[in-house]
């Protein structure tokens, strides 16, 4: 009949417009990134071409230490990026393992459960560049914190490295995606099977050993997708690293984005596959540890 | 469950709920301080203590920082928010849709969302802005080839509002609306739609009085996801934006030029209007599951 020629044909027009787009802002664009990557550049125009020189561009200087005895500038740039996303995928895999532990085991009513993890929720709809400067009437020189530590007697000069410093940015990164953390891990968390838990207290298992025997490896899928999360965030930023670093630290999206601006496509380009490359090899590696643990 | 007898809390549950309680206010007490702080009186600066209270900041801002048009901006992010939205929605549901059939393609369609999902958003964005960029140069050469000089000097860019940044937004908030799709239809049962097809609906019938009803709330939900992604989109826009900016771009532009109370008064007001997005996507979740219960 009827229905079943329609069957046959509705899914592919029915999923055509979601693949469209794919296709023309996120396929093409990569492929063009990569294009670009390998062609010349003058002030004015860009010259198609196949050439390794943007490459060799971002590495000049790199096989030696400078006369200061520092690394080059990409390489550091690349290293500072790495240390943000390292400290950062730290810090919120335990503040949002903690709090998925929280929400998925010790609060017992459901409907707070929802409560409290729509609570943790929300700010993710709000603006991000809101959330980085409501750190600035906190952290600056005459911010609350400068003023309770002068006021108690801790400090007599104002604390400088509060705000525009590694240390803002990375507690702005902290701040603003703990909650991709946080909500995997609360999801696999969800689905672990409330009688293994009280299997585990039946065979005397402490709660500690229940948590990292028990818990942590039936948590791994969350961690792995909040870990991918956190650190593809990181490595691409270039807002949170300007805005929280005073416009004064490095990274590489913020390298990208300068280059960008002075319409350097090419270079630009071959640091977006640099990064891609980089982004690429650290997500094989996370995936190929849990599937080792799996395999145990 | 019951209110007389209440099991006792398991070890661990009172520091975990302190934990708890203080990344709470880790995530709304910055941003409650500039709630107040935006009502620092006309002598009042960026920091605490406040010097009165005034609407002072917010009628700055309807004069307009500096150059920028607040007003302008904030009605263009309006509007973009609302298309991404109504984009998400239909985009996402027909997809939805598609995949509940088999579909030829489907993993590749799923794993390229999940890919512009995690991707760095500096690379997409640099993708697009380069692709419109190439674009302009090529209707350029071909509006130089068949001579329509008056044509050639009227012609700015191809990037824009509705081309190139819709495009971005739509990377980003698809991926969210196609998951939120896939969770709806996995706890579907689809034997409300079979009644239907065998009480001689057709395929549109069932969809409208029986799927939609029933997934209503979902889709709201991709709504709410797809205009306040959009709302505070910054770094897939950055490189991909033409000759006007949104409200967010706007705002991270001021970060580092205005130094008044005036910032926090527009960051109270864009926070107000995703939290009216969001309050008006929860009354009509609930109104919706009303309608589908008291029909049901």
């Amino acid at each position: 009949m009827n229905t079943a020629r329609t069957t046959s044909i509705h899914p592919w027009w029915q999923a055509m417009p979601m693949g469209a787009v794919f296709l023309l802002f996120f396929l093409i664009p990569l492929g063009l990134v990569l294009m670009v990557s390998f062609w010349n550049f003058n002030e004015y125009e860009l010259l198609p071409d196949f050439t390794w020189r943007n490459y060799a561009a971002i590495f000049e200087g790199c096989t030696q230490l400078n006369e200061y005895g520092n690394w080059c500038v990409s390489l550091a740039t690349y290293l500072s990026t790495l240390k943000f996303s390292l400290m950062v995928w730290a810090i919120t895999l335990v503040l949002g393992f903690t709090v998925a532990y929280f929400l998925a085991f010790h609060v017992q009513s459901v409907s707070v459960q929802t409560l409290l993890f729509v609570l943790c929720t929300v700010p993710f709809w709000t603006s991000n560049v809101i959330r980085m400067i409501s750190w600035v009437p906190l952290l600056g020189r005459n911010g609350f914190v400068n003023q309770s530590l002068q006021g108690l007697g801790l400090t007599q000069t104002p604390v400088e490295w509060l705000l525009f410093s590694d240390f803002s940015v990375v507690l702005a990164f902290v701040h603003l995606y703990t909650m991709f953390m946080t909500v995997p891990i609360f999801n696999s968390m969800m689905r672990i099977d409330r009688s293994l838990l009280e299997a585990a207290n039946d065979a005397g298992a402490s709660t500690w050993q229940t948590l990292w025997q028990v818990i942590v490896p039936l948590s791994r899928t969350g961690i792995l997708i909040g870990s991918i999360f956190i650190i593809t965030i990181v490595m691409g930023d270039f807002i949170t690293v300007g805005v929280m670093g005073g416009q004064q630290i490095a990274s590489v999206g913020k390298m990208i984005q300068v280059q960008t601006s002075y319409l350097q496509f090419p270079l630009a380009a071959a640091n977006a596959v640099l990064l891609l490359l980089v982004v690429l090899m650290i997500i094989w590696g996370l995936t190929r540890i849990v599937d080792i643990r799996k395999e145990l | 469950m019951s209110a007389q007898f209440r099991s006792p809390r398991a070890p661990g549950f009172w520091p975990l709920a302190i934990v708890f309680a203080l990344f709470v206010l880790f995530l709304y007490g910055p941003v409650a301080t500039i709630f107040v702080l935006s009502f620092q009186g006309p002598e009042g600066g960026l920091t605490f203590p406040m010097r009165g209270t005034s609407l002072h900041w917010y009628r700055q801002l309807m004069q307009g920082l500096g150059v920028v048009d607040i007003s302008a901006a904030f009605l263009r992010s309006l509007a973009l928010g609302s298309v991404v939205m109504l984009l998400t929605v239909v985009m996402s549901v027909l997809a939805g849709l598609a995949f509940r059939k088999r579909l030829p393609g489907g993993n590749a369609l799923f794993f390229i969302s999940i890919a512009s999902l995690i991707m760095p958003s500096i690379i997409v964005s640099l993708g697009i802005g380069l692709q419109f960029r190439l674009l302009d140069t090529g209707i350029k050469s071909v509006l130089e080839a068949w001579g329509m000089a008056d044509w050639l000097e009227g012609y700015g860019t191809a990037l824009g509002l509705y081309t190139s940044a819709l495009g971005a937004h739509l990377t980003w908030t698809l991926p969210f609306g196609l998951l939120i799709m896939f969770a709806v239809f996995n706890r579907f049962n689809p034997v409300y739609e079979e009644a239907a097809r065998d009480l001689g609906a057709s395929p549109w019938q069932s969809f409208r009085h029986v799927v939609l009803p029933l997934i209503g709330p979902a889709v709201v939900g991709v709504g709410m996801f797809g205009f306040t992604l959009s709302w505070d989109e910054i770094s897939r826009t950055s490189q991909a934006i033409g000759d006007v900016n949104t409200l967010p771009l706007e705002l991270q532009g001021l970060t580092t030029t205005v130094t008044t109370p005036a910032i926090y008064a527009l960051g109270t007001l864009t926070t107000v209007v995703s939290f009216a997005v969001m309050g008006l996507a929860l009354g009509l979740r609930s109104w919706l599951s009303r309608l589908a219960k008291s029909q049901g």
